[in-house]
């Protein structure tokens, strides 16, 4: 089956990037948690579970904002026809690492549920999936470092096998104030959409 | 083409082999036990713990070769059990086996720790736990490492299955692990989901989760001849994966993440609903988790088949849940025996429900269905045909 790329995002230390351009500079070097906000008023989604969440939780969120900012998930895909399959190495240390805080003193106990509810991989596309009210596979994969060759081939499978219409793909990892979010919209090719990157082996 | 899970084993507090657990299952006897306030956690608490049983070292002359001081607790349950499934397939093509890691947590033991002894702070981490263990068994292919939270072990055993249809291996070796650690005990307290005694999925009384830990491994493949063991065969006939999209820490209302999940899984096997015969059930005994599940069956009009959960027996084991209850469900499908579900009593859900409350023969069972669900609105299906 032939699939393309029809839109791509990415959103690092540097700035937010949308198909290639350059959306928004981190200009003033800013770390991550002041940076997200200033992507959030330039994206201006207007959803307030956002600043409930975790760091790559923001960072996934943002990343799939701008992904899907032009071309919402198309209107003849329903929820169930999209898939989303992520990358990731670190997991959710940021809150992890809260969260042992927060019990690791037995004379100072707070464990919250606001902190232990983001300490697992998956809600990231748990946040997505509500925000876009996708229902289709959602699955999250660790790995050392993005496996393009993967990703792709499971993408693939999941189209030719399991008739999805769409698929939100890429990595996102967050660890220690080091941050990449680079997110692809996979479609078919025959779509009425111009394909703006190859989906192949070396995509990611 | 067909694929099948040809072998398998569990490590759990109720043994270390299928078998042992099976059968103590089948005397009634549960993992779940009253842990008194220590160092697992300061109050007393009922949870199902396997102490030494996954770390015990390994048999024959595999523990000369181990440097077992290497490994952590749960890398050791891991080497434990996928050992134990490798040792029924001697001639098996390495070059053609993918190893597939389903855990939540991994080593959560290590968080905060700079490292200890010989093995290295960034085991913390997913995919080097996943390569300490890929190394240990000196398999040439990188092992693919699925964290779909309580979803990820049914998630393991579909991602093995699509990975043999895809032509990438031919083999599988599907190990699901987490641990009973602290870090999970306070995070669920906190969200007030346990029990303070043992649970009782579906009934009226129920009062939350326990949780357990335990390890799973199942060999999944596309060549039948590599089963010894009639009772561990069976064909995974379809599956599906969905998200409810509605909330990250709790259930839909309506069951209708699981709904698309269970008809995903009879679509992809072929089969209409009326062909099943029983339910394993995630069952985890919160109040919103069972009825969740019973909207979800009852609109799919499953509600009249047999069901049951085995988290009175196992507790919840998170990324293992899914490992250790489809071997069970395959054990049960083969033995034509049902087990009880442990804790219920009477209907604590608004629709009704066939929950077992003995053991039951089923001898002219064919199909069985594996529902999971879990955080971050994931749910996910896997229907096991007699091969």
């Amino acid at each position: 089956m032939n699939l393309g790329i029809t839109a791509y995002s990415e959103l690092n230390e540097k700035g937010l990037y949308k198909n290639g351009i350059l959306l928004l500079a981190n200009e003033g070097q800013e770390p991550f948690v002041p940076f997200a906000k200033e992507v959030y008023r330039f994206l201006n989604p207007v959803y307030s579970k956002f600043h409930k969440m975790d760091e790559l939780c923001k960072l996934a969120f943002l990343a799939t904002e701008a992904l899907l900012s032009e071309d919402k998930i198309s209107s003849n895909a329903e929820g169930a026809d999209v898939a989303l399959i992520l990358g990731n190495r670190s997991s959710s240390i940021a809150s992890d690492l809260q969260h042992l805080e927060s019990y690791r003193d037995s004379s100072n106990y707070f464990p919250s549920p606001a902190v232990f509810v983001y300490t697992l991989p998956n809600i990231m596309l748990g946040e997505i999936c509500i925000r876009h009210q996708v229902t289709g596979e959602n699955s999250c994969f660790l790995m050392q470092a993005p496996d393009g060759r993967f990703l792709y081939r499971y993408v693939q499978h999941l189209f030719e096998q399991e008739a999805y219409q769409q698929c939100i793909t890429g990595w996102v990892d967050y660890k220690a104030g080091n941050y990449k979010a680079c997110l692809f919209l996979v479609e078919k090719a025959a779509v009425n959409k111009p394909v703006l990157r190859k989906f192949d082996y070396d995509f990611i | 083409m067909n694929i099948y899970s040809v072998a398998d084993n569990i490590i759990s507090p109720l043994g270390s082999s299928t078998e042992e657990n099976f059968v103590a299952m089948l005397r009634g006897q549960r993992g779940v036990q009253k842990i008194e306030a220590g160092h697992l956690f300061p109050e007393a608490l009922y949870a199902a713990y396997a102490g030494d049983l996954l770390q015990e070292p390994l048999e024959e002359e595999e523990a000369e070769r181990a440097n077992w001081k290497a490994y952590t607790r749960l890398e050791k349950g891991f080497i434990r059990s996928i050992a134990a499934v490798l040792r029924t397939v001697p001639g098996i093509n390495k070059q053609r086996l993918v190893l597939v890691i389903s855990s939540t947590k991994g080593n959560i033991d290590l968080i905060g720790r700079e490292g200890t002894g010989a093995v290295g702070a960034e085991r913390i981490e997913l995919p080097a736990m996943a390569q300490a263990i890929n190394s240990f068994f000196k398999l040439p292919h990188a092992p693919v490492v699925v964290s779909n939270a309580c979803i990820s072990g049914v998630s393991a055993v579909l991602v093995a299955r699509k990975l043999i249809s895809m032509g990438l291996c031919d083999h599988a070796l599907v190990a699901g692990g987490d641990l009973l650690d602290k870090f999970i005990l306070s995070g669920f307290q906190c969200l007030k989901a346990i029990s303070e005694e043992p649970c009782r999925p579906y009934d009226a009384d129920r009062k939350g989760i326990n949780l357990g830990e335990a390890v799973g491994t199942m060999l999944i493949s596309n060549d039948p001849a590599l089963n010894t063991n009639k009772d561990a065969f069976s064909l995974i006939a379809g599956g599906g994966q969905s998200n409810d999209a509605n909330h990250i820490s709790g259930p839909s209302r309506t069951g209708k993440g699981l709904k698309i999940a269970v008809g995903n899984a009879l679509k992809s096997a072929g089969l209409a609903g009326k062909e099943l015969g029983y339910i394993n059930a995630h069952g985890t005994a919160t109040l919103f988790n069972d009825e969740m599940e019973a909207i979800a069956f009852s609109d799919l009009d499953l509600q009249e088949l047999p069901l049951n959960s085995l988290k009175g027996y196992f507790g919840h084991t998170l990324g293992a849940a899914g490992v250790v209850e489809s071997i069970i469900t395959i054990r049960q499908l083969n033995r034509g025996l049902l087990l009880q579900s442990p804790g219920y009593a009477s209907s604590g859900v608004s629709r009704s429900l066939n929950v077992l409350q003995e053991n039951q023969q089923a001898h002219r069972l064919q199909y069985a269905l594996k529902t999971v669900s879990g955080f971050g609105g994931c749910n996910a299906a896997v229907i096991y045909g007699k091969a």
